[in-house]
This record gives structure tokens, sequence and C-alpha cells, in this order.
């Protein structure tokens, strides 16, 4: 499969633009991982198709929400769902965050499966007491006789030119709490595993979805199209090998990890770019087993730095590949400031490409 | 004049007038669930009318209603479980106390003394499967809907033998066998959950397709009243017309904040009608009274017809939790209340109607006495929880891979790793 897959990226010559690019990280990650299919899917299409299929399958899901039924969804995630499942199934709520996530959290103690839609996870900071205080803790507190089985989805992190108050990623709140389970797809097949998954799970989801990758088109292979595909929450995909520098990333990142490795490979450094998919369970095995591999590990993230995501990743290193370790692990996150509105600003509040290659070349040794 | 009120019906002015007249037969039914596109307007009419002719007003009137036909509100075994009832509540309570006192108990501890009419008036109605959510002044919210006074004990004493094994404690009451769905230390917590319970009985009637007239009691205190999320559930219970009852347990005091200084219109009840659903006080240390429109609002959550709001006007004994010293209130205050002690009342009304004579009543009170010593006496001896409980039900699936198609945990399957894709 490796000769099949630089054949394929001889073949379509690396020019450097990003839309060949695009084609050959997806030839790539096709000719690697699955046997055929060359089908693609936006992430829009594959969150539409998850909740499509859990509602069809189990009549207890339902999805509410902020603009999910007449409106289609604030983002067309939900489009069409009303239309099939009727007003029934699929709730109009009014701007209550607080009271309907409550609703929602009432309904799961009771024996349904909500699926409730955060117009931003922005928003959910009204809720939050809601997802933590009674969804969290609801199992643990009464011993084991009330679980709920709630999924809290939407997008999170920053989108473009909305401002402070839209766009904080909040990954690293809920990561930190025992009792949630948080995933944050990357590719559609990500989005469609991962959310059938979290509808069938028991304990309250947390889902970060990016409301930039809503739009992308992924590679999907037939099973991943299946009414009963499901990717197992707790368990991170190596998107790319490599054996000079790991590089751990969730959600958009993922993308500029990708982008990132092919432009180290061009310097003759080989990355591996581990795609978390869950950060809490976080798949710490797959991690140290990577960083004993490269000995080197450079982790990003879009949120703020401090007490995030790529924290606990490094902590988790230190503490257990110390040994294996021959570079100071590398954070890269967004800047220490709310997100600014001038383009250009943004831009440099969040990571972009360069920064990840930067990073990793420290981690080599191979820059100033 | 004009004023601001005579503009608060502008859906069913002049040009809507007509289909007031109209019996509602002839309309199309609207569904129930306001996501429906159809018939919009026509549901509202329905609510305003539902609300108008509410059949629940304020209470007094019930009740005086049925005292002039000389028939009494109670039959004698009624009377005897609300007694005994009450008495629990108040025993169990007092003995809370002295066991804090004495140190076997800790942490916040609220108690429940002079407010029983309002758990035993509603929660002796409730059916198991009716819910009841509370907030942190949950013990006889629990006792009342059937949890016994062991388990409540041994849980306030952090021994395993508790309703939720030691972990929940004072504040977090959970039992899934009767239903009592929490216990929540923040205050309006409760209610969206509440709201939560009551709308899948309605789901459950109308989607699922079973039969389930089950009903939700939410207690909550005055002070909620103020909060942002009582109101978001008041709308929302009304819009989508659920079976659930709001209880307002109005002791005038939120720990020192007394209810007239923090709020603008200090009349909860009235805050029902402006969310279109019925609003009713009721004095709150008469169980009869609070029982004769707990009926009414429950059965009229049975049927269909959506949410009530009622304001039971109680008093606290003691003060907010067993570390408040009670400093604020009025002692003359207290007093007055005291006299107004719902079981003396209950007593009253029972041995002059002749329903019960003083040793049925001493026999009850001595049966509560050896039902709360022994449930001491069992939380005592009881083991406290072993060390592997500490990481145990963090979450109900804790291999955190979900569920297969097979419907059983997908780590337990021996061919998982071979799964449904690559990872």
């Amino acid at each position: 499969i490796r000769e099949k897959m630089w054949g394929i990226l001889r073949q379509r010559g690396i020019d450097g633009g990003g839309l060949s690019l695009r084609r050959t990280r997806s030839a790539l990650v096709s000719a690697r991982s699955y046997a055929a299919g060359s089908k693609e899917m936006t992430v829009r299409d594959a969150l539409n198709s998850a909740i499509d299929e859990e509602m069809s399958a189990d009549p207890k899901v339902f999805v509410m929400g902020e603009e999910v039924g007449q409106y289609q969804g604030a983002y067309k995630i939900t489009k069409g769902l009303l239309e099939k499942y009727g007003p029934e199934r699929v709730y109009d709520t009014p701007i209550t965050e607080a009271g309907f996530t409550g609703i929602g959290v009432g309904a799961a103690y009771a024996g349904l499966k909500p699926v409730v839609e955060f117009m931003t996870f922005n928003f959910s900071m009204q809720a939050i007491d809601h997802i933590i205080n009674s969804a969290a803790k609801s199992n643990y507190m009464s011993a084991g006789q009330i679980n709920v089985p709630i999924v809290f989805r939407g997008p999170n992190g920053a989108a473009a030119g909305v401002g402070a108050q839209h766009s904080q990623c909040y990954a690293a709140w809920y990561a930190s709490v025992p009792g949630l389970k948080v995933l944050a797809p990357y590719s559609a097949e990500d989005a469609r595993g991962l959310l059938k998954a979290a509808i069938r799970d028991p304990d309250p989801v947390v889902f970060l979805e990016n409301e930039l990758l809503y739009g992308e088109s992924f590679p999907i292979s037939e099973e991943a199209l299946d009414s009963s595909f499901c990717l197992p929450i707790g368990k991170a995909k190596i998107e790319r090998e490599g054996k000079d520098v790991t590089i751990v990333t969730f959600s958009k990142m993922v993308g500029f990890a990708l982008k990132a490795a092919e432009k180290l490979a061009e310097e003759g450094i080989s990355a591996e770019v581990i795609n978390l998919r869950s950060i809490r369970p976080l798949d710490r095995e797959t991690i140290n087993a990577s960083v004993r591999k490269t000995s080197r590990l450079v982790t990003v993230e879009e949120g703020f730095p401090q007490h995030g995501v790529c924290a606990e990743i490094c902590a988790s290193v230190v503490e257990e590949s110390f040994s294996y370790l021959d570079a100071p692990v590398e954070r890269i996150a967004g800047a220490d400031v709310p997100m600014p509105y001038a383009a250009n600003l943004e831009r440099l509040a969040l990571p972009q490409v360069e920064d990840i290659v930067r990073a990793a070349k420290r981690a080599c040794y191979r820059s100033k | 004049m004009a004023t601001a009120f005579s503009a608060t019906l502008p859906l069913h002015g002049s040009s809507q007038e007509n289909r007031l007249l109209l019996p509602p037969t002839r309309l199309p039914p609207p569904s129930s669930f306001l996501g429906s596109t159809r018939s919009l307007p026509i549901r509202r009419l329905n609510h305003a009318h539902a609300a108008r002719r509410s059949p629940v007003v304020a209470v007094q009137e019930i009740v005086k209603e049925k005292k002039p036909t000389n028939s009494l509100l109670i039959t004698k075994e009624e009377g005897l479980v609300l007694y005994e009832d009450m008495i629990l509540g108040r025993s169990f309570e007092d003995m809370c106390a002295q066991m804090y006192y004495r140190g076997k108990m800790f942490g916040f501890v609220h108690l429940y003394n002079g407010q029983e009419a309002v758990s035993t008036g509603f929660i002796k109605l409730l059916t198991k499967s009716d819910s009841v959510v509370s907030t942190y002044r949950d013990h006889v919210h629990a006792l009342s809907k059937g949890v016994s006074a062991r388990a409540v004990m041994s849980e306030l004493f952090g021994k395993v033998t508790g309703c939720c094994r030691g972990q929940g404690g004072s504040m977090h009451m959970f039992s899934k066998e009767h239903n009592m769905l929490g216990g929540f230390a923040f205050i309006g917590e409760g209610i969206p959950v509440a709201t939560g319970a009551a709308f899948t009985s309605k789901y459950k009637r109308e989607v699922l397709k079973q039969d389930c007239d089950d009903v939700t009691v939410a207690f909550f205190g005055d002070g909620t009243c103020n909060n942002g999320q009582f109101y978001e559930c008041l709308n929302m219970a009304a819009l989508y017309k659920l079976p659930i009852i709001f209880v307002v347990e109005n002791n005038l005091w939120a720990i020192g904040m007394s209810h007239l200084r923090s709020t603008s219109d200090p009349e909860i009840w009235k805050k029902g009608p402006a969310f279109g659903m019925p609003g009713v006080h009721v004095d709150g240390m008469d169980v009869l009274k609070v029982r004769e429109v707990a009926k009414e609002a429950v059965s009229r959550a049975r049927r269909g017809e959506g949410p009530t709001l009622v304001e039971c006007e109680t008093y606290r004994f003691r003060g907010h939790s067993l570390a408040d010293p009670d400093e604020l209130r009025d002692a003359a205050e207290k007093a007055k209340y005291a006299a107004r002690d719902p079981i003396t009342a209950l007593k009253k009304y029972l041995i002059e109607n002749k329903l019960a004579n003083e040793g049925e009543l001493k026999t009850i009170e001595k049966k509560i006495d050896d039902l709360v010593e022994e449930a001491v006496e069992f939380a005592d001896a009881s083991p406290q929880p072993g060390r592997s409980q500490l990481l145990e039900n963090v979450f109900a699936d804790p291999k955190g891979f979900g569920i297969g198609p097979d419907g059983r945990y997908r780590c337990e399957d021996p061919k998982f790793t071979e799964g449904t894709a690559q990872v």
C-alpha cells in the first residue's frame, strides 16, 4: 500500500497548490485506510446522516435545540429531520439554554435519549450547570441508579471573524470533568462514527464539532456508510505514520497538522500525526506509544494555552514516557487573548501550518 | 383609557374574534407539540381558553365550596396516612439535628421542620411511577415518596447502605425505584430536570404510544422564583403543555434574604398566568388545603391540560441549615407560624371530626419514634463504603468504547479490534 500511495503522489504531482494538496492527502488517506471507496462526503452530511439513522433506529432519540426544525438547523446539520420525523421528535426551542438543556437532562433521567444542539458551544456556558452538575455527576451521585444518555453537540472553537464571544474552544473545560465523555471529530468518517457512538452511549457526551469543517469533503468508505457503523470512544487515530516527531491534535488542527507534515516531509522530517478523536477519555496509550517511537512531541490545539488539552497531553507524556523524550515537548495553542475580530489579528491568534512546522523543527533540533 | 393591560391580547384582536365563537371541534385538531407549523394562532387561542376556563382558581374558593356541604375532606384512613407521614418527616428531621450535633452527620444539612404539610399534601397523592424533583431540602420529600427511613439516614451518615450508597449525601437523594429524581444543590437546577421528566411522560404517550400518565412535581423555594431557569421552564412547560406541577414552598426566607426584600412582586402565584398556566396560592401550613389544591393540579396534569403553579405559604421552624444561626428572623414571626404548626392542626382536625382518637395518634407517634430510632441504629451499624467505591459509577459504561450494534458493550466483543473501522 505504501508503494501505491507514493505512486499516486508522483502521479498527481506535488505542486504545493492547496487543492491538489488536499486531493493528495485524501488519496493518501483513502489508499492507506480503505480497500476501495472514493466517495466523498461533507462533515455536514455525515452528521446529518448519523442523526437521521440513529433517530430511525431508536424512537427514544429526539433532537432539541434552537433552529433545528423549521430553519433546518443553524448550520443545516439537522436539515430534513423535521419533515422526516415530525415536530414530536425535532423540537425548536425558545432561546433558553439553561431551560432546554435541563429539560434534556431530565428527559434522559427518565429514559429518553436527547440530542441537544447548542448553536455554538459558547452558548453552552448558559447551560453549563446542567451539563456538569445534573448530567455529568448524576451517575456518580446516585451510585449508578440514574445514568444520563444525552449528547450535547454543536460547533466549538473559532470560526471566521465572529469575535471573542463566539470563538472560544471548550474542549479543556469539559474534558476536565469526570463523568463526561468529550469527542472532537475531524473527518466525515469521524463525524459519523463518533456521533453514532455518542448517541448510543449511556453516558453524557459533549460532541465538539467545528464550523469551518462542516463544508469540507472527505473520502468515505462503504463500511462507514453502513448504518451500524460506529467508532469506539476513547481511541485516537493515527492519521499519518512517521518516525521523527509526533504531532498530536484534534478537530480542525488535524488538517493543519497533516499539511504541516507534508511540508516537513519535504525537508526530510517524517511526522506522525495523531487525531485524538476523543478528548475524554484521552487515549494515552496511543500517544505514549507514538512518543516512545519518535521521542519528540508537538501538541496542537486551537483553544487558550493555559490549562488546555495540550497541557494534559504534555503532562501525561512526561509522566509516562519521560525517559524516551529526546527534546522538550512543544505546545502550540491559540494566543492567550480573547479572539480579536480583525482578520489579520485573528490569523495571528490561531495556530497556522507554519507554527506547527516551526515547532516540529524545534523539537527535531533543526531550527534556531 | 387604554392601558398596557388592554393591549395584552393582540392575537385575539378583532380580526380573529370570530374564531373565538367557533366551537373547538370545528377547528382542525392542533398538534399538542408547539413545533407543529399548522394551527399556531389557533393553539394560542386554546392556551388562552385553557387559562381562562381553568378550573383551578384561588384555593380558598375550592375549600369554601367543600366546607358548607359539611362533608369531611378526608376519610379516616387518609387522615391517618397523612398524620403518619407528617410525624415521620418531623421526627426524622429532629433526629437529624441531634445526630448532626453529635457529629454523626456532617456537611450541609437542611431541615424541613414546619413545611411537612406541603410534602405530605402533594406526594401522598402520587403513584410510584410519578416523579418528584426537589432541592437540597429533600429528606422529607424522599421519605414521603417512599424511600425508607433507613436508606435516607444511612445516606446522611455516609454509609454504603444509603439510598445512593453514601455518594450523594444530604442534598442529593436519588432513588430510581421510587422516582425521586434528586436532590439538587443549585437552586433552580431541579426545575428544568423536572420539566424534562414531565416531557418524557408526554413523549412516551404521544411518540412511543405507551400508556403513560405520569406527572412530575417540582418543589423549590421562594428564592428560586427570581432565578432565570424558573421562568424558562414556566414558559416551556406551558408551551408544550407538560404534565408538571411547580410547587413553590414559599417560606419567606432564602437563607437570610427575606422574600420581600429580593422580589419586585412578592406574589409568586401571579407569575403562572403570565405564562399561560393557572397560578394558585394556598396556605401551606394546612395539609388539607394543600391536598385539595394538589388533587386538582395533579388531575389536571394527568388529563393532559398542562402545568400548574402552586404557591404554598409555609415556614421553616429551624434555620436554613444546621449551620445557620437564624438571627435575622423576627421572634414574633416565628411564634406566629409555630402556632400554625401543620401537625397540631391536623391532629386537632382529626380529633374534632372524630376521625381518630388520642390513643390512635399516640400509637402512630410511638411507631414512628421506633422507626426513626431503628433507622439510626441501622445507619450506625452499617459500614462505610469500601475504597473501591471511590472510582465506581463515574460512567455507566466505563470502558469508554460505547455500545456496539448488537447492544452490548463493544469492549466485551472479542472481535472488537477487528471492528467496523480501522483505528
